[in-house]
């Protein structure tokens, strides 16, 4: 699990092992030698963690993880170019709660020091060009509004094959986590569901694949139009997926929501998943699928 | 009138309509003795001025209303609905029932049916009036298999090549254990991406609520209005207000309508939707009629407009409607 399989393919650069990655990603982690599993509860050294692709050793919990920690565990070591870094949240609605919009941006960008809850850009998979595009869920629980919707239509865009031009694509990579639409940009926010599923509608006419990725959490207004709509889909392990959240349909139904509801291998058992992949066989398990389709 | 449910905003009015009830009753009583004859007729001047101030207090109330108050005139139990309009504004309803995989959603209504010169398909979310219709129709929140239901009777509509009408009328999709287990955010996305490329022209219209998803899966259209007192937004104001106010009540839901922008001049100001149509002085259920009215000749109208674009014409237009939106910052790329 911590080295990366030799790519084949002569023009993808020569891959590095994990152990040559990871300085980068300690530095993103803050202080704290140990902690305790939420879901365990036993102690994890967290080196230990890192070195598990931040899957808790004693009990395989997969913590959830930042959109630059997801691109380095998926793509080949410095394959990521990143893409459409110029788009900027705007406040359109001037939108007040308790706090305004424009300070939470602000609060949420210096906190991540990302510009919005997403990052995405064309790389390699063991030496396969993929688009792959990562939702943050430490920027504003990753959920999505202009900038999300633009930059994942874009990438859907830039990576539909077209005929005309001799463009073959590239299989696009979602990797979902959200908690829904952004209410902050309230109509424009909901209309970024109509906007990415259109586009998924070009890239299925023209021949493109496209696997989405679900992982801990992805509810709401992202599952409810890109996030469902791949291909394949694949789930990480005991994820929570749905579209309203546990607490409301609580309300609505007043009455304990069973064991494991709206967890990835509850999805699995109802047929709305293909499968659930293990953080560490995420890779080869993309890969495969690339070969498969022949895209 | 009295039977009329009251809003508190409307509270002025109900001493008028009181006062005027009363006059009229005395002139019911007073009219066939020929003795009060000049009585009478003191007292029909009267309840034609008290009318009058009436009709122009109504139409200062509707004409302000606040974006909660707009929220509440869109649930007003005796606003129209989908099957109200069905009656009022089309001709020769042929209903279709079932997704034909698990049930059949009496929340979507759909059927093909006439309107003014057009043959279309009809699908519209139901709220219920009775309790136990609404009860049924879970008070409008469909479930997968109503949108489902709606996407197949939309592929039919293609196939035919009927126009596609849909009327917006729900507080969100429902939330809940069977529709969880059963796909529910998968049928509205595929409904979302199939909506965004069918071949025939598709009109929406958000009559009432328009609420986030729900809404949204079956409105993805060439051209999407609102009636004049319905709201559109991504969540209702008191769930905004829950998550956002940590706590929903009179002042923080009015608060977040407002935060939301959800009115139809706002949503027509964002360019979410294309039109705003007119409804009757002091709301649709006020007079359905002249709010089917108008309705129906909007319909008309744009759908003979969208009906000389070719389908490919269609499909990129609708693209392109839904691509533009959005609203963010853009650098130049260094």
């Amino acid at each position: 699990m911590t080295k990366t399989a030799s790519s084949p393919r002569s023009n993808a650069p020569a891959p590095r092992t994990w152990s040559e990655v990871r300085p980068a990603r300690r530095a993103s982690i803050p202080e704290g030698l140990w902690l305790r599993c939420p879901s365990c509860a036993k102690m994890v050294y967290r080196r230990h963690l890192e070195a598990n692709l931040n899957v808790c050793p004693e009990c395989t919990h997969h913590f959830r993880i930042g959109a630059t920690e997801r691109v380095l565990q998926l793509a080949d070591p410095e394959t990521f170019q990143e893409m459409f870094t110029n788009l900027q949240p705007a406040d359109p609605l001037k939108f007040k709660d308790l706090k305004t919009y424009r300070e939470r941006l602000v609060a949420e960008q210096v906190k991540t020091g990302q510009i919005d809850a997403i990052r995405a850009g064309k790389c390699f998979i063991k030496g396969r060009e993929a688009m792959l595009v990562c939702l943050d869920l430490t920027f504003m629980m990753g959920s999505m509004g202009s900038v999300v919707g633009e930059t994942i239509t874009r990438a859907i865009e830039a990576a539909t094959p077209n005929k005309a031009k001799g463009y073959a694509g590239l299989p696009v990579i979602i990797v979902s986590c959200s908690g829904g639409a952004r209410m902050q940009e309230a109509g424009l926010s909901l209309m970024q569901m109509a906007k990415t599923s259109a586009a998924l509608a070009r890239l299925d006419d023209a021949g493109g694949l496209f696997v989405s990725v679900l992982t801990d959490p992805t509810t709401g207004g992202v599952t409810a139009s890109f996030a469902m709509l791949g291909d394949v889909i694949l789930a990480e392990p005991r994820a929570l997926i749905g579209f309203a959240g546990p607490r409301v349909i609580q309300q609505t139904i007043r009455q304990e929501l069973p064991e494991g509801f709206q967890r990835s291998e509850f999805l699995l058992k109802a047929g709305l998943v293909d499968r659930v992949v293990p953080r560490a066989n995420m890779r080869t398990e993309l890969a495969r699928l690339i070969d498969y389709s022949g895209r | 009138m009295a039977t009329y449910y009251q809003l508190d905003f409307e509270k002025p009015l109900v001493q008028l309509d009181q006062k005027i009830d009363d006059i009229e009753s005395r002139i019911r009583v007073e009219e066939p003795d020929p003795a009060l004859a000049t009585g009478v007729e003191s007292l029909r001047s009267q309840a034609q001025s008290l009318k009058t101030e009436r009709a122009g207090m109504l139409s200062d109330i509707y004409s302000k209303l606040t974006a909660w108050q707009t929220v509440r005139v869109a649930r007003h139990p005796l606003r129209p609905q989908t099957r109200d309009y069905i009656e009022l504004m089309t001709r020769d309803f042929a209903e279709m029932h079932g997704d034909r995989r698990f049930g059949d959603d009496p929340a979507l209504v759909t059927g093909m049916c006439r309107i003014g010169p057009i043959k279309v398909m009809l699908v519209g979310h139901q709220k219920g009036r009775e309790t136990s219709e609404k009860i049924a129709c879970h008070f409008g929140c469909a479930h997968p298999e109503g949108y489902r239901k709606a996407l197949l009777k939309m592929q039919l509509a293609e196939k035919f090549g009927l126009p596609i009408v849909t009327l917006v009328d729900t507080p969100g999709a429902y939330p809940g254990l069977g529709a969880e287990q059963r796909g529910q955010a998968e049928a509205i996305a595929v409904n979302l991406r199939e909506m965004s490329r069918l071949r025939v022209p598709i009109v929406s219209i958000v009559i009432g609520e328009g609420g986030s998803g729900g809404a949204l899966g079956i409105a993805v259209a060439d051209r999407v209005a609102m009636l004049q007192h319905a709201w559109y937004s991504v969540i209702s104001p008191e769930g905004c207000a829950a998550i956002l106010w940590k706590e929903a009540n009179e002042q923080t839901n009015t608060a977040a309508a407002k935060s939301l922008k959800l009115t139809a001049a706002d949503n027509l100001e964002l360019g979410i939707v294309d039109d705003v149509i007119p409804e009757a002085l002091g709301g649709a259920h006020r007079d359905p009629k002249a709010t089917a009215n108008s309705l129906s000749d909007w319909i008309v109208r744009t759908l003979q407009e969208l009906k000389k674009q070719s389908p490919e014409d269609l499909v990129n237009a609708r693209y392109e409607r839904f691509r533009r939106m959005g609203q963010f910052l853009e650098q130049a790329p260094a």
